[in-house]
Parts: structure tokens; sequence; C-alpha cells
């Protein structure tokens, strides 16, 4: 006995797109992330050093990691949609709307 | 017991209750009980996610940790921020395709494995329990001074509010709560980071005329072979502690004495400096600075910067400050702040607690290094490496945010809700760091017990302020705990009853399953919720993500990724990586703490068990698969490993 989900929704052709830009931008903001952890660790000081509008580097990394993950999902969401639109894949939500 | 905050509370409780029983009427199937029948539109359920993911850790624990260890506590909101770019790049989709009610049956979707069900039931009840515990501290903590009631009765309250939430209307009922929690809690904590920035900073903060400042004693002093001598004739020396590294001594000075911890001045010089403490005779009446404890003495609200950029008195008052204007004086090398910190020691049969003031410059604060010892030993740093992974990777496993794509009806519907999270979630992140700040700025932290530290900056600006931030406080616990009750009721129901143990219920009866195991679980969270009153709930919580990335991502991204991954497999890397977090967790200096044991003498040197668990299920999982693997077992075509090339 398998478990269909709760909501169905159609195949989506679009799917092997999205899983393959969605696996480069993890590793893009992994990359970033894992630069602000080195930092850290290997010259803490310079995580003191004042960098814009009296920010240090700790708080603009910090502040940046947040914006900059919203941004790369804006993006990764656009691409995804002009895909799913280029495809016709179905939408529920539209259909039921 | 001020009237407001509790107008403001039973409305709070009237309104989410109202809400559960509306929605009760409606809930008759188990889709409906357990996934809101997948129809929340990705707005409303993106919001929800933000109620779901801001817990009593994001909102009470981080502040707090913020006001007390600086920049360490901003660690956090960057790291549970960082881990929607995993559920969302990596995970939310899928999930959605392959799931129905609960993360168990996304992993066992192309198997139909009984260890699997039963693997990732036990998983999921696990780290569920795990969040748990901090968020009834949080609801302890927060009644104490809202209502005037004890922890206790604050935990209980909690849980009973949320096993009615729970058990009316599942899903789709902790869905609006936590829509409605998640709104408030981002906008009011915008307001308090706005009037932050308007009252400005000053060395003597005085919560706007309301508060006197309170300024600690400094007393001059000689030290000849270790003993202390006070030179100023108005105290009388009573006696003298070595608590570790630190020295305390006790002056009496108008018939009250207190502790005072030695220190040096600039020159070098020995002088006293005034502490605050709380003593518990052995006939267990409590002494609060000297006094007996009652309703008027408390321990005083603590921490204020001692010069900013340079300049001590009337001359540092700072006025209104811009948002990177702030920022920029809090780490300016000539800001100091005064930090409280905790020793405790005995005095003859007397337990002791002192809490004296430590000075840190801004620089040094607002960056890593004063909690996370970034600096420190080959194991501290691998400490912290281990913390920001499990931050990493744990959001995405987390099994009550999981269920959350369950509740939309498409997966573009998951996408884009997650995208509305990572907006609301990232937003208020960025203001937690304000009012942390803000509370160690403006002396509102209770030196015992930093939880409460935003709250307590909220009313340093009005009774309707603290009230209105206290409700959406409490409302954010409920609102939390709603779902992790809503994921273990899942667990037990429907992976446990009904898919495990084949117990061939009907709708009807699979909803009264989840319902009886929600009241059940519930209780279990009150009990946890006592037990472990006082400690940073925001700590907690980094636990629980790092049993759950260690428990359930490596399936999840195998499974997906990697199509050799087979049932036996997933079983052993969910078993390996929960038998391993745990272990490892419960053998560290900090469980050892909590024990009354010496930490020092813990088996293992770390507390988060990230690194080393993490990889290990891993391993486990492809270790597993590779020696069970057959031309059947592995993952059939249907759950399509994705191919990235």
């Amino acid at each position: 006995m398998l478990h269909e989900p709760a909501a169905q929704s159609g195949k989506d052709p679009a799917s092997p797109y999205k899983t393959r830009i969605g696996v480069w931008m993890f590793w893009f903001y992994s990359a970033i992330y894992a630069g602000f952890v080195i930092i850290n660790l290997v010259q803490p000081t310079l995580m003191e050093a004042t960098l814009f509008m009296g920010l240090n580097v700790a708080v603009f990394y910090g502040f940046f990691l947040i914006v900059f993950a919203l941004l790369l999902a804006l993006v990764y969401n656009h691409l995804a949609t002009s895909k799913e639109a280029e495809l016709h894949v179905p939408d529920p939500e539209r259909e039921n709307h | 017991m001020e009237l407001m905050p509790v107008i403001l509370f039973v409305f709070f409780v009237g309104l989410v209750l109202g809400l559960s029983f509306y929605f009760a009427r409606q809930t008759k199937s188990a889709a409906g009980y357990f996934a809101a029948g997948g129809t929340i539109h990705w707005g409303v359920n993106g919001i929800a996610f933000a109620g779901d993911y801001l817990s009593a850790a994001s909102f009470l624990g981080i502040c707090g940790m913020i006001a007390t260890a600086g920049y360490d506590g901003f660690l956090y909101s960057i790291g549970y921020l960082a881990g929607w770019i995993v559920a969302l790049f990596v995970v939310a989709e899928p999930m959605k395709r392959l799931g129905k009610y609960t993360f168990t049956d996304a992993l066992d979707a192309k198997f139909n494995s009984k260890g699997i069900q039963l693997a990732a039931a036990i998983s999921t009840l696990v780290v569920s329990l795990f969040y748990l515990i901090p968020q009834m501290v949080g609801a302890g903590v927060l009644v104490t001074p809202l209502l005037g009631l004890p922890h206790a009765a604050g935990v209980i309250l909690v849980g009973l509010i949320v096993i009615t939430i729970v058990a009316t209307a599942g899903m789709t009922s902790t869905t609006y709560v936590q829509f409605l929690k998640g709104a408030l809690l981002v906008v009011f904590s915008l307001v308090v980071s706005v009037m932050v920035c308007q009252r400005g900073f000053s060395t003597a903060p005085d919560q706007d005329g309301t508060v006197p400042f309170h300024r600690y004693a400094t007393v001059p002093c000689t030290v000849a072979s270790d003993a202390v001598t006070v030179t100023d004739p108005a105290f009388q020396f009573a006696g003298q502690v070595n608590a570790g590294a630190v020295t305390f001594v006790k002056l009496t000075k108008d018939g009250k004495t207190l502790f005072y911890k030695l220190d040096k001045d600039e020159a070098g010089n020995p002088e006293l400096h005034e502490c605050q403490s709380v003593v518990t005779r052995t006939d267990g009446s409590v002494l609060i600075n000297g006094a007996p404890a009652s309703p008027e003495n408390k321990l005083r609200q603590a921490g204020h910067l001692a010069a900013i950029r340079g300049k001590t008195g009337d001359e540092a008052k700072t006025g209104s400050v811009g948002p990177f204007e702030m920022m920029g004086l809090f780490s300016d090398p000539g800001t100091r702040m005064c930090i409280f910190k905790e020793a405790k020691f005995k005095d003859g049969e007397d337990a002791v607690k002192a809490y004296y003031g430590s000075m840190a410059t801004g620089n040094r604060i607002m960056r890593p290094g004063v909690k996370f010892k970034v600096e420190g030993t080959f194991t501290d740093k691998l400490d912290f490496i281990s913390l920001m992974l499990a931050l990493f990777l744990g959001t995405s496993a987390l099994p009550h945010i999981l269920i959350r794509y369950y509740t939309v009806p498409s997966p573009a519907c998951a996408r884009k809700s997650t995208i509305v999270a990572i907006a609301a979630i990232g937003f208020f992140y960025v203001l937690t760091l304000y009012m942390g700040l803000g509370a160690m700025g403006n002396a509102v932290v209770n030196p015992a017990d930093n939880n409460m530290s935003a709250p307590l900056l909220a009313r340093s600006f009005g009774t309707f302020l603290f009230s209105m931030i206290s409700a959406i406080a409490f409302a954010t616990v409920l609102g939390t705990v709603s779902g992790l009750i809503v994921a273990g009721s899942g667990a037990v129901a429907h992976d446990l009853m009904d898919r495990f143990l084949d117990m061939k219920m009907d709708e009807k009866k699979k909803v009264w399953a989840g319902k009886v195991s929600a009241f059940v679980i519930g209780l279990i969270a009150m009990v946890l919720g006592i037990i472990f009153q006082g400690i940073n709930v925001s700590f907690l919580v980094g636990l629980a993500f790092a049993v759950a990335a260690s428990a359930n991502l490596p399936s999840i991204i195998m499974l997906l990724f990697w199509e050799k991954t087979t049932a036996s497999g997933i079983v052993a890397s969910i078993i390996t990586g929960v038998v391993s977090s745990v272990g490892i967790i419960a053998l560290s200096p900090t469980m050892y703490e909590l024990y009354g044991w010496d930490p020092k003498t813990a088996l293992l040197p770390f507390s988060n068990p990230g690194l080393f668990s993490i990889p290990l299920s891993f391993l486990a999982l492809v270790v597993v698969s590779l020696m069970t693997a057959t031309p059947t077992a592995a993952a059939p075509a249907a759950a399509e490993p994705v191919k990235t090339a």
C-alpha cells in the first residue's frame, strides 16, 4: 500500500530543471556560509574591522547572509516559475480558484 | 499583577481557542486533521511557517543570548535562517510530491517498509520532544511576570491550551494560530526595534526616567597574602570566598550584607565591585541582595553601556540613532558594555549565586567569541563548526516544519510559501539583533534568566507594549507547540498505529487516535517543561536541530539524490543519527552541568554533536545500502533520484 499525497499534484516536467538549479544555488550559498564560519575560526579579529556605514564585518556578513538568502530565493522562484509556464505544468491552486 | 497584560493575554487565548472551535466543525477527515486538507493558500502557509518556526527559542532565547553574549546570540539567527535555503532548494518540492501527512510518508513513499515507518516515527517523536522542552520552558518564563504565576503553572497552562487547539481542529487551527502569531510577532518586533533606536543610549539608562539607574558601588581595598582588607570604615568585612578564579568578599554596611567581587582598577590596584546575590539558607529561606526575597525585593535588572564611543556621563548620550548608527556605536572599540555573569558557590552552609558585572568592549562583543570560543582550543573550534553545521542543516529536517508542506495544494505552492517564510523570518532575525542589544544597553536584563530580555525591554517602553509583546510571546509558544504536537500525533496515530501496526482505522478513528496522541504528548511536554526550568531556550533548540539534522536529513538527501539508497540504509541512518546525536549530547559538559556534576569531568569535550553525528548518519546509510543492495531493494525508479549534471 503506497500513500498518495493529501492534495494530488500532476506530473512536473520542470522538476529536473528546478532540482538542478536548486542544487547549484544551494552549493553557492553554502560556500558563502562556510566562508563566514571559516573567517571566524581562522581570522576572528577580521570580524571587528569596520566595513560599511559603521557596520563591522561580522554584522555586515550576518545581514548579508540573511538578505542574500531572500534574493537567491526570489531568483530561484523566478526561474522555476518561468520553466513551469514554458512546460505548461498544471497548477492545482489556479484550477481550484 | 498589572491588569492590561492579563486582559490582552485572555483576549489572545480566547481568540485562538475560538478559532480552534470554529475550525473543529470542519475537521472530520484524517487529511483535514493532519494536513488541513492540503488547501491552505501559500501566502498564509508562508507566514504560518514563520509562526511555526519563530519559536520561544528565536524570540526569547536569541534576544536573551544577544543581551548577555552579544554577537554570539546572533549566530543562531544567521544559522536558523540559512537553514531555509536547504529547505527551499533541496527539500520543499520533493517532500510535497512524495509525502501525505508526515515526513515518514515521504521517506517511505517508494519502499513501504515497516522499518522506515518505525524508525522515522521514533525520530519524529525524539526531535519533537527535544524541541518541545525549550518551548515549554519559555512558557513558564513568560507567565511568571505576566500573570504572577509560578513557572510550573505557566507550563501547565500552555499545555492545556495547546492540547485544546490541536485536539479540536488539528492542522487547520494550528495553521491559523501560527499565521496570526507569526504576523504579530514580526510587526511588534519591528515596533520595539524602532523604539530602541528612537530612545537612543546613555551610560545611565533610566527607562525614560521611570526607573532610576543603579550605580554599583566600588570599594577600595588592599590585598596581602590573598587576604582582603577594606580601607573604607563605612564597610565591615564579613568574610571572603574563593569561587574558582573569582574572589568574593562579604561586606556589611548599614546592617545589610552584600557580596563584592575582587577586581583591579586600570592602574592595577585592587578594588571591590558590588554584586547582586541570591543566598539560599539551610532552612529554605532566600535572601536577595542581603534582604529577604519578596515581590518587592527581587534581583535588579541589569546590563548597560559603561562608555559610548569612549565617552561617559551626559556627553555620552546619543539621542535617537539610525539602524546602522546603532550597530556602529555598539561595535566601536571605545564602547564598553557591563554584562552580568553568574557564579555559584557555598558560603558556609548557604548556597550562593552571585551576579557580577563584567566589562567588554564593543569590538569584542560584536563579533563571535564571547560564548563560542572561536579563538579557543581545537575542541572549542570543532564545537563552533558543529553548531553552525547543525543550524544550517537542521531546519529542513524538522518534522513539524516538513509537515507544513502537506498543507498546500502543489509543489509550486510549497516553494512559494517557503520564500514568504524566508522573507518574514529573515526580517525578524535582523530585528533580534536590535532587540537583544537594546536590552543590553537599557538595563533590562534579568541576570538570573536572560530569556525574558525582549519582553522586559518592551516593558521599559510602557505597559501596553509589554502586554502586547508578552501576549505575542505567549502566542509564539502556543503556535510552535501546536505544530510540534501535530507532528508528534501524526507520528503516533498515522505512522505507528495506522501504517506500522496496520490497525485498519477508518477516517473517524484516525482523527480520534490523533487527538488522543496529542493529549498524551502534551502531558509529556508539560512534565519536561517543569524539569528543565532555567536553561537558555535557544541553546536547547540548537540541540534539537542537531538531532534533526543527524537523524532525518541524511535520509532525505540520499533518497532524493542517490539511487542506490535502500530501506535498510534509511533505517540505519535514522537510528545512527538519533543514537549518536543524543548520546553525544548526553555525555557533553553542558548536560553534566544540568545533572549537577562537574562539567570538566564530562566524557566528551564538546556540546554540539552535528559535526560527528551527521557524517556518521550519512556513512551508515551508504554502507548499509551497499550491503543490502539487490535489484529490487534499491530505490525504485519512482523515487526519482535526481541527476544534477
